[in-house]
């Protein structure tokens, strides 16, 4: 057998290791000073762009896309090379891969911080972004399924699978949530509307966390986990039914986010049965990675990489014991909208991505630089710090989230509800605090390894081309005795993507195909109308400012709810909503029937300093929208595109939209100047409060009422 | 409406042929070597680097 000599390329890794650290400290500082601003509303420092609706959006992109993305990578160049026997297929497009993904990043933190978001959660970034996310994947899958091709390794180990499985579902759901249409180069509308929206959301919201913030993940454990501990995984065979069983049921649990709302309810119900038996696969994999360790514990006391592994699996366990309980129609009706799942997320975050993030660092760097690590004490120390700060995150978190939530659904013995929304936003402050405290705890070991890992490169010796060696692989392949019938997938990297895109896209079309055929899960209700242009403008201005971050516009068929905010929310209420706001978080209340609810000098006020309407609130101010002028002259490209999505606005409106903008305009500061405040028509603000006047008020009006267009 | 129920069937029918596969591997002993591949991925055979100059930090 003829034994060929080739070269790892570490080089590539060693950038994205770099690329790591470095989005891994700017996202962490983006979370804690939005963290702040939660009890401190000033830090937002009265600017547009550091106000807390484009730092949540900032904070979260940075952590998912920028620090685990670039981790993923990490792991997947290095693993990759090593697993298959070869070196990556073109250093080219490694390359492109590299910068590509970083001009994304950089791109995407401007845009989100002037302002220029989709307003769908995880996936905020405007049309050319995401259309460069794309052709970036695709140059990595292309990348990885050259080296699978030309590899010297028969079996694919179970890392690679986890790998395919990530890039053939992530493709799928980010051009399926994608799909939008231009306004302008920086302004798109979601082709989706409503529930629909909705639905494809979510179902791409929950899977960003499944085939990003997990399967690569899992695959990195597969790997790096045994190296660091010198032992072979605890069961091979678990972690094949792992991963088919994994990537079969995740795809189906997406509606879970949407429990109690408009959705139609056999959505719902399916996505709470997958999400329950999500259970099964996810301990299945904790398992596996713990008892790895098996006979090694000795080894967790003394190593820090695998402490930081061990917690990380642990945490992993932690959220997918909680994820399915959270799933659940009782539990989903008191945790849904409260910190309880911004805990949730950060006992993922924190604890499975990034000290599985730091481990592998640990690991990686020492290794790349030939060297041994500049400091083991402090790698302990950053692990007990970390630690910490994510049980002060964690708790209080917990904590805050079930108690507002019961406070809440508080009713009085006469029937009346117990508190107002400002008395449950009070109590939440001291949780605040320690919240951030848990952040800024965390960050710091987050500052501290990146200190000791340049202090590691600083003494070590890099090696860009490691050599290697292995026999190529024979041309066919001759059956030794009785085979595993998968083994014939995973000799076959081509089948073994398409199996895997079968199997994803069937979850995907059993709940799609009939929400977009069947008329009767969407009930339309003739009184609702389009949006005016200047109410669609002031909602542009709602998206843009990142509202939906902290209000919700989805009211739960429960009587707390109905009590506190009106009549619940009807599918058919939100036909013209493209994109949907429902929101995930109720920092403020419920906005869905705000309209008509305050005078439209309430809402004057109330931007310009919310306290001086709801003492004690920590809602930031928005001075900006009293001095901007309203961009008059994308009226006419927002309604043409709105009549391209369905929106049945009369024939020729767009040429009647300026004027009926101005008369719309000019009624509202007519309706401010007799309540004592100046503003001129043209302003922000005067399109902000249109929109908000509208909201949820369609369906009060009665069917003959045609005062009101 | 009826197309729920098509599609339905049509996924059910796949899902099914997965769990069916899936037993009938592990009834017939397919999973017999699930063991090599673990093991294989700690090896490393490690080569001596020759044309690297250990101290070109650059590159």
């Amino acid at each position: 057998m003829e034994l060929q000599k080739f070269q790892y390329d570490n080089k590539i890794v060693k950038w994205f290791a770099y690329a790591t650290m470095l989005w891994g400290i700017v996202g962490m500082v983006a979370g804690l000073l939005a963290a702040i601003q939660l009890f401190l509303p000033a830090a937002n420092l009265d600017l547009p762009y550091t106000s807390f609706g484009r730092v949540r959006p900032v904070h979260t992109n940075a952590v998912i896309f920028a620090f685990v993305g670039n981790g993923i990578f990490m792991g997947v160049y290095y693993s990759l090379q090593r697993l298959l026997k070869a070196r990556m297929f073109s250093d080219m497009l490694s390359k492109i891969h590299f910068w590509g993904w970083q001009l994304i990043i950089v791109l995407a933190a401007i845009s989100l911080l002037l302002g220029k978001t989709t307003g769908k959660e995880y996936a905020e970034l405007e049309w050319p972004i995401d259309i460069l996310i794309t052709l970036v994947w695709v140059v990595f899958g292309w990348n990885m399924f050259g080296t699978i091709l030309k590899r010297r390794e028969r079996h694919l180990y179970v890392a690679i699978w986890f790998y395919i499985g990530t890039f053939v579902t992530v493709a799928m759901l980010h051009i399926v949530n994608s799909i939008e249409i231009p306004v302008s180069f920086w302004k798109s509308y979601s082709w989706y509307a409503g529930v629909q929206d909705a639905l494809v959301q979510w179902w791409y919201g929950h899977n960003a966390v499944a085939f990003f913030l997990t399967t690569p993940y899992l695959g990195l454990m597969y790997y790096f986990l045994p190296k660091a501990a010198n032992r072979p995984v605890y069961s091979y065979r678990l972690s094949v039914i792992h991963f088919w069983s994994l990537i079969f049921i995740y795809i189906w649990a997406g509606p879970h986010h949407l429990l109690y709302t408009a959705v139609p309810d056999w959505a719902q119900s399916l996505g709470v049965v997958f999400s329950v038996m999500l259970i099964a696969p996810s301990w299945g994999g904790m398992i596996n990675g713990l008892l790895t360790l098996r006979g090694a514990w000795d080894k967790v006391r003394e190593d820090a990489v695998l402490k930081f592994l061990v917690v990380a699996v642990t945490a992993y366990g932690m959220a997918t014991f909680e994820g399915p309980m959270l799933s659940l129609k009782s539990v989903s009706a008191i945790s849904h909208y409260t910190d309880w799942i911004v805990a949730h997320v950060h006992v993922g975050a924190l604890g499975w991505n990034g000290f599985m993030t730091f481990g592998i660092l640990y690991w990686l760097i020492p290794k790349l630089f030939r060297t041994e690590l500049y400091s083991k004490r402090m790698a302990n120390w950053h692990f007990w710090i970390g630690t910490l700060g994510i049980v002060l995150y964690a708790i209080p978190m917990y904590w805050s989230g079930i108690m507002q939530s019961l406070m809440w659904k508080d009713f009085t013995p006469e029937g009346q509800l117990k508190w107002q929304f400002m008395d449950t936003v009070n109590v939440m402050i001291p949780f605040y605090i320690t919240r951030a405290i848990g952040g800024a705890l965390f960050l710091t070991g987050a500052i501290m390894m990146v200190y000791n890992l340049i202090k590691t490169i600083k003494i070590g010796n890099f090696l860009a081309n490691e050599d290697a060696e292995a026999p190529a692989l024979e041309k066919t392949f001759a059956k030794h005795g009785k085979e595993h019938w998968h083994r014939i997938i995973e000799r076959k990297p081509v089948q073994m993507m398409i199996v895997s895109l079968v199997v994803v896209m069937i979850g995907g079309i059993i709940e799609f195909v009939p929400t977009f055929l069947v008329k009767s899960n969407i009930p339309t209700i003739a009184q609702v109308k389009p949006y005016t242009p200047l109410e669609l403008q002031g909602r542009d201005i709602y998206i843009r400012e990142g509202c939906y971050t902290c209000h919700s516009q989805m009211i739960r068929p429960f009587r707390s709810e109905t009590s506190r905010y009106g009549e619940y929310s009807k599918a058919g209420e939100f036909v013209y909503d493209h994109p949907f706001q429902w929101g995930s978080k109720r920092t403020g209340p419920d906005l869905a029937r705000i309209g008509g609810k305050y005078p439209d000098s309430w809402h004057y006020s109330h931007m310009l300093d919310p306290t001086s309407m709801s003492p004690g609130s920590i809602m930031p101010a928005y001075p900006w929208l009293f001095d901007d002028q309203v961009d008059v002259s994308s009226t006419v490209a927002k309604i043409k595109a709105m009549k391209r999505l369905g929106v049945p606005y009369p024939e020729g409106y767009e040429k009647i939209a300026a004027s009926e903008m101005e008369k719309q305009a000019k009624g509202i500061a007519a309706n401010l100047e007799k309540d004592g405040m100046k503003t001129k028509s043209d302003r922000e603000i005067v399109a902000l409060i249109a929109y908000l006047q509208r909201m949820g008020t369609d369906i009060k009006k009665t069917a003959t009422d045609t005062t009101k267009k | 409406m009826s197309v729920i129920f098509i599609l339905i069937l049509a996924s059910l029918t796949i899902a099914v042929g997965f769990l069916v596969a899936f037993i009938w591997s592990v009834k017939t002993n397919q999973f017999e070597d699930d063991y090599t591949p673990s093991i294989r991925i700690l090896f490393e055979n490690e080569v001596k680097q020759v044309d690297e100059p250990i101290k070109d930090k650059n590159r």
